[in-house]
């Protein structure tokens, strides 16, 4: 009866402390939302940072999603940006197309988000079908290679609606055959322009924490477990019966349809999406993102996230040298982020450090 | 009741014939073991046994049914499990992770009951975390459940790949050399938890050794390979007595 306490008391804490490191997480973000909000309206928040705020929301996204495939996962993809790409196109088109027909934005731009997540999920599904049997840098070149298709072939692609339904051309506006009152929607290498600018700091932020929240609960559920097992042992993890194709498909799509979430935030954020900006160098700073942040560490991405994406703008008035003083900064990140002393003085100093020693001074005193 | 039964199984790996008529018989509830000099092709036996190989010939039974030619994960689902000569465990997960991860296909919920948290996940995890605690506890782990697998110490991460290997309910249990690399007094430990965990799971085991020492103490039957053929197959008295066997082991 006492063992069986024991045992039960063991097992709640250790419930509180996983759900209590999330809530500390999500409570920090919301801080920081609050502080940023409260900066805007008194009129303390520069141009420039008011316009990166949603870029941060969608940069993190990104990050946190990569991070999935690559550090929960352990495979390694160059791609990623491809399906924020898909995402980014599908919910402008979706949204160009409402614009008359669904009034209400909040229900429009939800929709426009779950159709561009559900579509770069579908890419994902059958990319990673394809893909997945590959491992380490093949795997690698593979999905950089996939990554510059979709970027390619939507650098190509027009999209015409009329009265008829939907046209598809790869040469040009005319070849599309559109009746009189039609619209071109996605114009080749142009693009899609005029998307309705939805996205807010706000929405950014709930979606960044949907992401999170997603995502750790996949971690700490069976399928999370599953999927951490391929990571660290494949052959392991089949002679315990867990198929190894599923899991790495699931993990794979969940990214690429997180990805596409983030895609959605981007192009309601920009007048003009255009595919080139979905190429192999965006995919790269993701990976940067996930690398500098940690692999498998959640938080770690989204931290590196915001501030790899204020410190180049925070470095424009270096002019010329903004992209050297960026690649040196980032240099020396790398080297001494994960070095011992650092990583000590961040644990030592972590708020959830913190908190815990308080529970446990004051389980104690109890005691 | 037969257990196990191979029937002249054999493979090749380009000329070498690694493996050849290989027959044994595994009654329910039997530990055999299964000895021979380095390169014998005992390990590559486990490998055709558990799907990593596909067999050239020969048929394999589980329970009479025919399980030849399956995959990996659709014979540990069949009812075999097993553990590996160089230790493979879930490195960067919990002691507690790695034998949950072991009870995957016993206990189900979705993938979606899992992201939104529905109750099924709750259910299922609290049942899940029982049944896995109470496995450590057979193998006197459970005050290391909290752990990372990595930072145990080296006689219990083998211990920890059987009790994640039978947390699959397996009906027949492949151990591949489980004393290799222990001290007298851990080997010694090691069998008692061997004949422990067959009495307490009702396992039939089949395991792979060099100890001696282990093999004669607990195997009720030995199998001796050499080159892929079989040497000898019978009582350990009379397998180790045999000459052919001590020849192969010692040389003329």
């Amino acid at each position: 009866m006492k063992a069986q306490l024991v045992k039960m008391k063991s097992q709640v804490q250790k419930l509180n402390r996983s759900t209590r490191s999330n809530v500390i997480t999500i409570g920090v973000i919301v801080i920081a939302y609050t502080i940023c909000m409260s900066m805007i309206k008194a009129g303390n928040m520069s141009n420039l940072l008011q316009n990166l705020l949603v870029a941060m929301c969608y940069y993190a996204i990104m990050a946190v999603s990569l991070n999935l495939t690559v550090g929960i996962l352990g495979q390694l993809s160059l791609g990623h940006a491809g399906f924020m790409c898909i995402g980014a196109f599908t919910g402008a088109f979706f949204s160009k197309i409402m614009v008359g027909t669904i009034d209400n934005v909040l229900i429009r731009f939800t929709l426009a988000i779950l159709i561009g997540a559900a579509m770069a999920g579908l890419f994902g599904v059958l990319i990673g079908i394809v893909v997945l049997r590959l491992r380490g840098d093949y795997l690698a070149i593979v999905t950089l290679a996939f990554g510059e298709i979709i970027k390619n072939v939507l650098n190509v692609l027009y999209i015409g609606y009329d009265s008829r339904g939907i046209h598809f051309s790869v040469n040009d506006t005319a070849s599309l055959n559109l009746e009189e009152g039609g619209m071109v929607i996605i114009k080749g290498a142009q693009g899609i322009s005029g998307t309705p600018r939805n996205s807010t700091f706000t929405i950014g932020v709930i979606l960044l924490i949907l992401t999170y929240l997603v995502i750790v609960n996949l971690i700490n559920s069976r399928s999370g477990r599953a999927i951490m097992a391929i990571r660290d042992n494949h052959i392991a993890a089949e002679s315990i019966g867990i198929d190894i194709t599923k899991y790495k498909i699931l993990a794979f799509s969940i990214s690429a349809a997180l990805a596409g979430v983030a895609g959605v935030l981007y192009s309601h954020n920009i007048a003009t999406v255009q595919s080139t900006k979905f190429g192999y160098n965006t995919s790269i700073l993701i990976l940067v993102f996930v690398v500098l942040g940690g692999m498998g560490n959640l938080r770690g991405s989204i931290i590196a996230a915001i501030l790899l994406t204020v410190l180049p703008e925070y470095l424009r008035f270096m002019r010329d040298y903004r992209m050297l003083i960026y690649a040196i900064v980032l240099i020396v990140m790398m080297i001494f982020n994960w070095a011992p002393a650092c990583v000590n003085w961040r644990k030592k100093h972590s708020l959830k450090g913190f908190i815990d020693n308080k529970i446990r001074k004051k389980a104690k005193e109890e005691a | 009741m037969e257990m196990l039964s191979v029937k002249n199984i054999g493979i090749s790996f380009g000329g070498l014939q690694a493996v050849d008529s290989f027959s044994i018989t595994i009654n329910k509830g039997e530990l055999y073991g299964l000895i021979g000099p380095n390169g014998a092709g005992k390990t590559t036996v486990f490998n055709l046994l558990t799907g990593v190989y596909k067999p050239d010939m020969g048929q394999i039974f589980l329970e009479g049914e025919n399980i030849t030619g399956l995959s990996t994960i659709e014979i540990n689902k069949a009812g075999i499990a097993r553990t590996f000569q160089n230790i493979r465990l879930f490195k960067n997960m919990s002691v507690l992770d790695n034998v949950k991860c072991g009870l995957h296909n016993n206990y189900k919920y979705s993938s979606a009951s899992g992201i939104l948290r529905l109750p099924s996940y709750f259910k299922t995890e609290r049942i899940m975390n029982e049944q896995a605690y109470e496995i450590l506890k057979v193998f006197d782990l459970d005050k290391e459940a909290k752990l990372l697998s990595s930072n145990l110490p080296y006689g219990k991460q083998r211990k920890l790949e059987i009790a994640r290997a039978l947390a699959t309910n397996p009906k027949l249990l492949l151990l591949d050399e489980p004393a290799a690399g222990m001290n007298p007094s851990e080997t010694e430990e090691l069998m008692d938890t061997i004949r422990l965990v067959r009495e307490k799971y009702d396992v039939t085991i089949l395991l792979i050794e060099h100890d001696m020492k282990l093999v004669a103490g607990i195997c009720e039957k030995i199998f001796v390979l050499n080159f892929g053929v079989k040497l000898a197959n019978g009582l350990p008295q009379d397998v180790l007595n045999d000459p052919e066997v001590i020849k192969a082991y010692l040389g003329e």
